[in-house]
């Protein structure tokens, strides 16, 4: 019998090992923007799981708007990465400090 | 043209020449300023002339115009208006008229000043602040004139402003008005608090009304309104009028050119507080005590600035403190209640004192500003009219029967006489001694001047700044612009008293003006005794103010005339008595340490401490050091590093979960 | 064990299985590789909540295109992996503990007081035959969320423009156009008068 706290269980744990992933990777942007990816499903499970247990649409459509702006984020982030790399033959973030205060 | 429009273009064309001469002056050039300004003063006399005309002869009773009402402030209407009536149309013939003759006189003293075209602006932009101050129907317009004059008389004080003395005796005339004006604004906000309103018959209508009333301004002691009204009117007469202890900025203001201080500081604006308190009357008849106090004011200048005036060297600096003793006999007069003699000086004064000073103003010109009266004498022969209008000036300072000064003086004298007041018997003695230092002053002025021999040596080859007492060219007489006006001035000096002293003074021809309650009508008592201007001249002969002003000639002809070495050897005997006067009583400075100098160092440790110390080093350092230092440690929280912003966020979260976790 | 429940717990043990691999694998082309599995399972468990749309539509986007996106990157940039695995294994007690702790929460939150049971949240009926979850999230969007849903457009569009502008470079030596200067073109730029006399016939 699966009940809605399975559902928010997974995201939980996936969002956990996200957060986890940022910890660990912290000097490679590639794999940041893939845990931030991940993040944003294991939000996304959330809402699909809510929209399904509360018999409401909304949280769908939600879910559709997030991954336009994933999309968004993610084309915008990996041209940005580019430009970093191409100017600074790097991406470790550990060098990329020119906005310390 | 109707009597508005004529009323209107009074004050409006001496403005209108101000602003012609000052703003255009590269282009109407110095010709050009002189004419426009002399045009507009000129028709601005003749319409006051007019005016004056219409109230004696045709009967125009007084007019209490409205021009523009400003603004209507809960119920208090701030207005622009004309009162027109026998006092002010007097003094807007003699204002106009003295201000025509400085005009043309002023063409001959500053033919040589670059700054020509400046001062006839500003004499122009004089004559049209007093002109609103005398023809005001208004509290509001009054004050408005009174700051106008002064800022002018500021202005002129400090003409040459490349001169540090000038400018420091503008600055001074400014403060010490300053204190006065103060008083005088008081004494407006307390008639407005009483009355709620600032039209004049509004207010005498309703002064009997609030006597009685009293109000404690210090706890414990009561005031009647009345009288706190009248004082803190009086004290703003105090400042314009130069009275005691306010009178310190006269003396100095005569660094400025001097047909100002003829126009200014002799004959109009110095006299704005004698008018105000006169117009004043309804009011200051009310308060038995402000009238004491105006008094005893008066009679202390009186007498003792003439003391002072006995010791000065400086041609002006006399004719300065003689004029401050003259005012002092106006007060008096106003402070017994005989504010028609008052008046009555106002108008001989005027002349005779304007006349002194043109005529010094010519002295001047012709030794090349040279004032110090120890490098003069034996003028008289080069500069034979100036000798004969000073001659005319003096007898009329002094008080020589038939002559204007005369006829007021005695007048004032006889009134002090005739009242009761409290402190009238000090006020008597004080005015009767001051004719016989007045006397004294004024034939010492006119010896040293023009008499004895000539205490100046004439070398061509002295260069442009001689030393004291070394001239270029041997003085002569000055140009027709100079002596014109002296002649036109000497004329009414010897006969307006003459003729004007009947109406003047006992027919009532001011009552319309002026209130007097019966019980203080010391010119009715006077008026008992006059037969006719002649007769009370020949009467004179047998009355002490005609001996003591001889006797002040006497004095001063044995010491001047007969043995000159007669005045160093007294001033060595009595050393202390010399030096207090001429010191001037030691008043300017008592202000200096007293007033100046604390003021000066309270500002100065204002600026160290409060300024300087506080707000700059605490307040406006010390908040941005606090800034930077706060800002120095939380700097360091900005790593600049992606990883450490998210494990913050992170932390946050778990936070923020946490809080849901109790719940 | 019915097999709605064999599904969920294969498709959640891939799924987090795999997300652990994005995280901790050496090379990112396989970092990127398995995160596509990652959003397959993800996909395959939305199927099971009958959210059959944005299923398909996250294996579209996510795995047809982001994904792609990110392999172009990873394999386009000569990227050394080496310096960037630094401090892996130094932070991994750290992290371990912070997801642990984040992890301990969550289950505490979702777990205690019967939140998510099933009492408050029964589980759904099945959508009758014939329905079309495709349809249902249209006519929500189409009318309810239009205004949203045009704003999501103009977003993406100004992401391309975005994405365009920051790669783009501009080589020098390469001919290009400049259709504004040439819109601008005055006439003097291109054609000079000459005023000249005119040529003697050359004679013979």
């Amino acid at each position: 019998m699966l009940t809605l706290a399975h559902f928010l269980t997974l995201g939980a744990l996936l969002f956990c090992l996200s957060a986890a992933g940022i910890f660990l990777n912290r000097k490679n942007v590639i794999i940041l923007l893939m845990c931030i990816e991940l993040m944003l499903l294991a939000v996304n499970m959330n809402f699909v799981a809510f929209s399904r247990f509360l018999g409401n649409l909304d949280g769908q459509v939600f879910v559709f708007f997030i991954l336009t702006v994933a999309a968004a984020e993610a084309a915008i982030g990996l041209a940005i990465l580019v430009v970093v790399f191409r100017n600074r033959q790097t991406i470790n973030v550990a060098e990329l400090d020119d906005l310390k205060g | 043209m109707s009597l508005k429009t004529i009323l209107i273009l009074i004050p409006l064309l001496p403005l209108l020449a101000a602003a012609v001469a000052g703003l255009l002056r590269n282009q109407v050039g110095r010709a050009g300023s002189h004419w426009v300004t002399i045009l507009g003063v000129a028709i601005s006399f003749a319409l006051s002339v007019y005016v004056l005309y219409l109230q004696m002869y045709q009967g125009l009773g007084t007019q209490n115009i409205s021009v523009y009402t400003w603004m209507v402030a809960d119920g208090i209407k701030f207005e622009i208006g004309f009162l027109i009536d026998h006092l002010s149309s007097l003094m807007m013939v003699v204002v106009s008229f003295i201000s025509f003759m400085v005009h043309i006189y002023t063409i001959g003293y500053m033919a040589d000043d670059p700054g020509y075209q400046r001062f006839f602006s500003y004499i122009a932009l004089f004559t049209f602040s007093m002109l609103m101050l005398v023809m005001s129907n208004n509290f509001l317009q009054l004050f408005f004139g009174w700051e106008a004059v002064g800022l002018v008389s500021y202005l002129l004080i400090g003409f040459w402003f490349d001169r540090e003395s000038a400018v420091y005796a503008g600055l001074k005339a400014f403060l010490v008005n300053r204190v006065g004006d103060f008083g005088f604004l008081l004494g407006i906000a307390a008639v407005l608090y009483c009355f709620g309103s600032m039209d004049y018959f509004e207010v005498f209508a309703a002064a009997p009304g609030i006597e009685g009333q009293s109000v404690s301004i210090i706890p414990g002691v009561e005031w009647q309104w009345i009288t706190v009204i009248c004082i803190c009117l009086f004290i703003g007469a105090m400042g314009k009028s130069a009275q005691a202890p306010l009178h310190v900025w006269l003396p100095d203001s005569m660094e400025g050119p001097t047909p100002i201080s003829a126009l200014i500081h002799a004959a109009t604006m110095v006299t704005a507080g004698i008018f105000m308190v006169a117009r004043m009357s309804p009011l200051f008849e009310l308060s038995e005590a402000a009238l004491s106090f105006v008094m005893l004011i008066g009679a202390l200048t009186a007498f003792f600035m003439g003391l002072v005036g006995i010791v000065q060297n400086d041609i002006k600096r006399v004719i300065a403190y003689s004029t401050l003793s003259q005012l002092g006999y106006m007060t008096v007069a106003l402070g017994v209640s005989a504010y028609s003699a008052a008046i009555f000086h106002l108008g001989t004064h005027a002349f005779f004192k304007a006349l002194l000073f043109l005529g010094a103003g010519s002295v001047i010109i012709a030794l090349h500003h040279q004032q110090d009266m120890r490098y003069m004498g034996g003028l008289r022969k080069q500069m034979p009219i100036t000798w004969i209008t000073a001659w005319v000036g003096t007898l009329a300072l002094i008080g020589f029967p038939f002559f204007a000064g005369f006829y007021s003086k005695d007048a004032i004298i006889e009134a002090v006489h005739a009242s009761s007041r409290w402190g009238a018997g000090v006020a008597y003695w004080a005015v009767l001694l001051g004719v016989i230092v007045t006397s004294f002053y004024s034939f010492r002025l006119l010896y040293l001047t023009f008499h004895g021999k000539p205490r100046y040596t004439v070398d061509v080859g002295a260069g442009h700044h001689p030393p004291d007492g070394v001239l270029q060219h041997a003085p002569k007489e000055s140009p027709l612009v100079v002596t014109v006006p002296l002649i036109l001035l000497a004329i009414p000096s010897i006969v307006i008293g003459y003729l004007t002293i009947d109406p003047v003074l006992f027919t009532g021809w001011l009552s319309d003006s002026i209130t007097v309650l019966p019980q203080n009508d010391v010119l009715a008592a006077v008026g008992e005794h006059f037969h006719g201007p002649t007769a009370m001249a020949q009467h004179a002969l047998q009355t002490a103010p005609f001996w003591l002003m001889l006797g002040g000639f006497v004095l001063a002809t044995l010491v001047y005339m007969v043995r000159p070495a007669l005045a160093g050897t007294l001033a060595q005997r009595f050393p202390r008595l010399h030096a207090l006067l001429e010191n001037k009583f030691y008043v300017d400075e008592l202000y200096q340490k007293l007033f100046i100098g604390n003021t000066l160092r309270i500002g100065n440790g204002l600026w160290k401490k409060a300024d300087a110390g506080l707000i700059d080093g605490w307040l406006v350092n010390g908040s941005a050091k606090l800034v930077g230092s706060l800002s120095a440690r939380v700097r360091t929280w900005q790593s600049g590093f992606l990883f450490q912003y998210a494990f913050a966020m992170i932390i946050g979260l778990i936070g923020i979960l946490a809080i849901w976790v109790m719940l | 064990m019915p097999i709605y429940e064999i599904v969920f717990y294969t498709f959640s043990l891939v799924m987090l299985a795999s997300a652990v691999a994005v995280i901790s694998v050496r090379n990112p082309v396989y970092a990127a590789l398995f995160l596509v599995l990652t959003f397959f399972s993800a996909s395959a468990i939305w199927m099971l909540l009958e959210v059959e749309f944005l299923a398909i539509i996250l294996i579209l986007v996510y795995v047809g295109a982001v994904m792609v996106l990110f392999l172009f990157v990873v394999m386009m940039l000569d990227i050394n992996v080496e310096p960037l695995r630094e401090g892996f294994i130094r932070y991994l007690p750290v992290g371990l503990v912070v997801a642990g702790l984040m992890a301990a929460e969550f289950l505490l939150v979702i777990w205690t007081k019967s939140r998510f049971g099933p009492e408050a949240f029964p589980s759904p009926p099945p959508h009758p035959e014939g329905y079309s979850n495709t349809q249902a999230v249209g006519e929500v969007l189409y009318t309810n969320y239009l205004l949203p849903f045009e704003v999501a457009g103009i977003i993406l569009l100004v992401a391309i423009i975005a994405a365009v502008t920051l790669t783009l470079r501009h080589r020098s030596g390469a001919h290009r156009q400049n259709p504004s200067r040439q819109v601008q073109v005055q006439r003097d730029e291109r054609v000079r008068l000459v005023k000249m006399k005119p040529e003697p016939r050359q004679e013979g």
